[in-house]
Parts: C-alpha cells; structure tokens; sequence
C-alpha cells in the first residue's frame, strides 16, 4: 500500500514538474486575491478605496486580455476596442435597468447581472461580427481607421439616442450592485476570459492565429482558412470587450454615458498590450493592472488645477517603461540577472566551449569561399542571380 | 467534369492545359500546358522572369489565371481560394521562405496537420476543453514529432526562425507535406544552399517522392540538381513554353542554351 502510494506521489510530483506555470501563474493569482480580498470585503475588513481599485482592475485586465487576441496573437492592429465595451455597456445596462425597473428585481440581483453581462457580450459580439465582415479584408492601418471610425460612431449614436432607449447625452440609468461583492463577480469573470483566451490560443485554433500573425501568406498555402480565423478572433475579442463594457455600467452604476469611449481609451487599452508585451497574457495582466494603478493613484493626489499634469506624468511613466523594456543597459543587465540563465550557467560550466565556426551548421553563411566556389564549379547559368530575390516577394504580395 | 473525366488516365496527378494569365496588357505567362504523372519530379526552369513562380502563384491560387485551366488528378481547381485548393491537395514553400517564425518547429508542422480530417476538432470543443480535444491534440503532436523524425529535425522546441537555413528548408517542405498533399510545388529549393546543402536536399527530395508516394514540380535554377532528380522539364521564357521533355534532351536543346546564355552573334 504504502509503495503504491510513493509511486502514485513521484508521478504527480513528475507531472507537476511538467506543467507550464507560464499558463497557470495568472490565474492563481487572481484566484488567491479574489479569495483573500473577498473575504475581508465580506467580513467588512477591506476599504471602498480598495474595492473599486479591484474593480477597475478587473475591467482594465479583461480589456487588455481580449485585445491582445487581436494585437499580439493575431496580428492586426485595432483602435476600436472602447467602442465594443461601449455597446457592451449600454446594452448589459439596459436589460439590468428594465429587468430591475420594470420586472421588479433587486439592484443586487446576480441573476440579472450574469443576464446582463450575456446580454452586453452578446452585443458586442454580434457588432464585432457584422464590423469585421468587411472590415477584415483589410490589413493593418486601413483595418485601425475602420475600427476607430466604429467606435467614434458608436459613441455618437448612443448619445444621440432618445431618452427613453438609451438615456442620449444625460446617460443611462443602471442599477448599483453592492460594492463588498461586485469586484469578487468582476474577478470571476477575469478568470473566465483568461482561461478561454488562453484555451483558444493553446490549440489548434489558437496555432492558425499565430501562423497567420507570422506570415498570412504561407498560412493560406497550409489551408488556414485565414478569414474564418480572423472573424473568430474579432468576434471572441469584442464578446469580451462587451462584458467589460457591462461591468463598467455596474461599476459606476447610477449614471453612465458614452462620453469616456473615445479615442483615447481605445488607445490606452492598446497602450496596455503593448506594454505587456505583444502576445504575452500575463505582461498584458501586469501592465493592465499598473496602469490601472497609476491613473487612480493620480486622480486622487492631483486634484483641482494640478489635473493638468495628469497625463503629463502619465506619459512621462510610460515612456520611462518603454525605455526600460528596451535600453540596451537595461536589457543586458537584466539577462545577466535572469535566474534561469544563471542556473544553466553553472550546470554547463563544465563542459567545453562551442566549438569552431566552421562545425557549426548555423554559421554557413559566414564562410563566403564555400559558396563561392559553388558557384563557379557548378553547371550553374543563372545570370544575374540575384535579381530573383528582390523582385520576387512584392510579386507574391500583391496576390 | 464530364470532360475532364474522359480525358484523364489515372496516372496524370496534374494537367494544366493553355494556362495564361494577364497584368493589365501584360502576359506574364500565357499558353502553358503539361502534364505531370504520379510519383514524377518534374521541372519547371527558365531564365528570371520567366513566369515559373507567376505559373505556381496560379497553380495553388495566389492569382486567378485568366485563360486556361488546370486539374488535379482530374478536378478542376481554377479559380478556388488558396486554402481550398490546399484542402484538395497542392502544397507549396516558397522562393523566399516563409516559416512561422515565432512559432516552434513542431508547431509549423502542427498548423499543417490541423486540416486533415482526421484531426478535426470545433472551436467550442477546444475552447472547454473536451476530452476530444486533449486526444486530437495528442495525436497532431505525436505526427509531427514523427514528420520532424523523418527528416531529421530533432530540434523541434526551437523557434524556427533559429534554424540553419538548410534545415529551414527542409521544415518548409515538412510543413508541406503535413497538409497531406497530393502534389507538392517547390519554389527554387536549392536556392542560396551550399553544396553540401544542397546534396542534402537532393536526398530528400528523392526521399519524399519514394516514402511519402508523391508527385513533384519543382522550380531550380541549379542546373546540376535539375538534371540530377527530375524526370522531366519544361522550360519557360517570357511567359511561354520554350522545351518540353526528357531532361537531356531539353538542356541540349540549342533554343534553350540560346535562351540562356544568349545569341551568337
């Protein structure tokens, strides 16, 4: 018994080994303060400060993660992201609004919030589809004008609306759900769009994204069917930009408008991928959360006239980070105190130097003679054998 | 289809027939026909700008030719989207090539895996996380460590773009392949190879044909691989046929030395 035990122990401790903390870090995380913040907010022990904090969080990171399906796995660059969290948001709000005002639910109901949330993502979904239908046959910055057009269209449309649909310019009315557990709802749905993210991106489905990031050409001559794949990832990414959206109406519940969904917050959402690292969930995570941070922390020291500076020093941040990620003292000094290269370091100590340059395989290229002489030993009669090369790719890409 | 059914014997895997196509007043390549037998390797060479890579731009639907048409193993493919003519069985690398860079190499050869039928899996199915999805994902792996095997790609948690260009190469047409394809298009695969390089790549090719049944068309300039492997040529000048046949005969053939090498006079 007991050697069955042991054995049964060294299998799960091997495959333990195996499994790529990379995917799972981010949700235990995430799980451990929805738990530990959760029940101090329960038991009356955490601040409102902190609640909303979590909250806001909670929205950014979902933002972040469904944009960089489209940003860093996929490729493409949109600018439109606020304007599906803006459908989200008017739509989640108003089913809450009438389920509560007229179908006689609480504010606090959880059955009308997971309605809601449904209810915005599916929205956005639906947008993001009929947008992306012909908005994904272009690439690139045509692609970026289309989907900033989206959102500054969106936006006039609900303010414009009539009063009694969407509240127009005064803003729609939703219900105000109780701070001690919205954020721990906000954090559940975090942990739902991490998971599907990432389940899509690790499979099959998720190997057609990248493959069409990294070359759309070559993906299309191995049967990605690269359209279908494109629509998906508009559509998965805009669902969770509704949900977003919804959680927002629920976070500033009493009043909210389109006016905070323009160009600038498309972009600040963009600014958080992009800090993250393209294609990276967690850098995404981390910079979504400290943006987050950063921008309460100066709302609540400059106040009054001092407001100005705000996004001064905001930017000042952010160009500092981007400096970081790439000075070229930084980067060094990061890979000699990188844990990982220094345990390898000392495990291949003993082993002997990599050998001669011409034993390397990687390194034919730098030994001219061998190509050379190729070239005129060998029944070759190309003629002006280098203008195949350059002329050829354009001629491919024009398809 | 009537047509094509009683013009086809088996063995023909391709048949173009008067192929062409047109850039405005421009003919880049016009009246090509052949046809390429099973388990053959044929070539397509010519001098530069010939038309070879315009005619497999058109072969695996990159551009719609504008006269002509042309039949996979007797169904026409003529105007279908790249993927689907993937689908039906034409697979290609490239001049330049064009891996997955920032994926690794066992994954280059999983995107190519994941259309074969026996791979299927939905979207929701990976999305949950079914048990089909964990079993397709297993079986896709464990192919294309095997493809990788073969071809002597053992490292396959490299990034691809880390490769040497030789084994680069040979990735590109282990991708290929892994579409499952019934007819294989290399676009100058010897192309900036080193001799030994390119020895190598002689052997696979062979390889492929022999161990994967394949049929292929290859685009070379290196005429000493040419003559090496391929049963047949054609050879292309400005857009038209210029030889066609046996492979000594062709490079004998004083229009295509003249082609080449130009005039006397």
């Amino acid at each position: 018994m007991s050697k069955f035990d042991k054995k049964t122990f060294s299998s799960f401790f091997n495959k333990l080994k195996n499994v790529k903390w990379k995917h799972y870090i981010a949700p235990i995380v995430i799980a451990i303060i929805t738990i530990v913040c959760g029940e101090m907010s329960l038991t009356d022990n955490l601040k409102m400060t902190y609640q909303v904090m979590l909250e806001k969080m909670a929205i950014a990171m979902i933002l972040a993660v469904s944009l960089s399906l489209v940003v860093g796995f996929l490729g493409e660059l949109s600018l439109g992201h606020a304007g599906f969290m803006c459908v989200g948001m008017y739509m989640g709000g108003k089913v809450a609004a009438v389920m509560v005002q007229n179908a006689g639910y609480g504010n606090d109901n959880v059955f009308v919030f997971f309605l809601a949330v449904l209810a915005g993502g599916l929205a956005a979904a639906i947008c993001g589809f009929i947008i992306g239908l012909p908005a994904l046959r272009l690439r690139g910055d045509y692609l970026a004008i289309v989907t900033l057009a989206f959102c500054q269209i969106v936006k006039t449309i609900f303010i414009n609306s009539s009063a009694e649909t969407f509240g127009g310019a005064i803003g729609l009315w939703t219900p105000r759900m109780n701070r001690d557990y919205m954020f721990i709802l906000a954090m559940g749905l975090l942990l739902i769009t991490i998971i599907a993210v990432q389940n899509i991106i690790r499979s099959k489905h998720g190997r057609a994204i990248t493959a069409i990031r990294d070359s759309e050409i070559a993906a299309r001559a191995t049967g990605v069917e690269v359209t279908k794949y494109k629509l998906l990832v508009f559509v998965v990414s805009s669902f969770f930009a509704g949900i977003a959206g919804v959680l927002y109406s629920y976070s500033n519940a009493g009043i909210v408008s389109s006016v905070k969904f323009d160009y600038n917050y498309s972009i600040e959402i963009l600014v958080m991928v992009v800090l993250g690292g393209m294609g990276s969930i967690n850098g995404s995570l981390i910079a979504a959360a400290l943006i987050t941070y950063i921008n309460i922390e100066l709302n609540k020291y400059l106040t009054g006239n001092l407001a100005v500076l705000q996004n001064i020093i905001y930017a000042t941040i952010l160009i500092l980070f981007v400096i970081y990620n790439n000075a070229p003292a930084l980067k060094d000094f990061r890979e000699r105190t990188n844990p990982k290269r220094l345990l390898s370091k000392l495990k291949t100590r003993n082993k002997k130097e990599s050998s001669d340059v011409r034993d390397d395989e990687a390194a034919w290229d730098r030994v001219p003679t061998k190509i050379h002489m190729d070239e005129i030993l060998s029944l070759d009669l190309r003629i002006q054998s280098n203008e195949p090369e350059k002329k050829m790719p354009d001629d491919e890409e024009k398809q | 289809m009537e047509k094509s059914n009683k013009t086809f014997s088996d063995d023909v895997v391709l048949k173009i027939e008067d192929l062409g196509i047109a850039f405005g007043g421009l003919k880049a390549v016009q009246h090509v026909s052949f046809e390429v037998k099973k388990n053959e390797i044929y070539g397509l060479i010519g001098p530069n700008g010939a038309g070879k890579t315009t005619l497999f731009n058109m072969l695996t639907g990159v551009y719609t030719p504008t006269e002509g048409t042309f039949y996979l193993c007797g169904e026409e493919l003529k105007g279908m989207r790249q993927e689907k003519i993937s689908h039906k069985g034409i697979a290609r690398t490239f001049q330049n090539i064009r891996l997955f860079n920032n994926m690794t190499v066992v994954r280059n050869v999983m995107v190519g895996l994941s259309n074969r039928p026996e791979y299927r899996c939905g979207f929701f199915t990976s999305l949950l996380r079914l048990p089909k999805h964990f079993k397709v994902e297993k079986a896709m792996l464990e192919k294309a460590k095997e493809l990788l095997r073969i071809f002597g790609l053992d490292d396959e948690k490299n990034l691809a773009c880390n490769l040497p260009y030789g084994k680069q190469r040979k990735l590109e047409i282990a991708r290929a392949l892994a579409t499952n394809p019934r007819l294989l298009l290399l676009d100058e695969p010897a192309a900036g190879m080193n001799p030994q390089e390119t020895e190598e790549l002689v052997e696979t090719i062979r390889f492929v044909r022999d161990n994967f049944d394949m049929t292929i068309l290859l685009i070379e300039h290196d005429m000493s691989l040419v003559s090496k492997i391929c049963d047949e040529l054609t050879v292309l000048n400005f857009g038209a046929v210029l030889a066609q046949g046996k492979v000594d005969e062709v490079l004998n053939d004083p229009e295509v030395i003249k082609a080449y090498l130009g005039d006397d006079e």
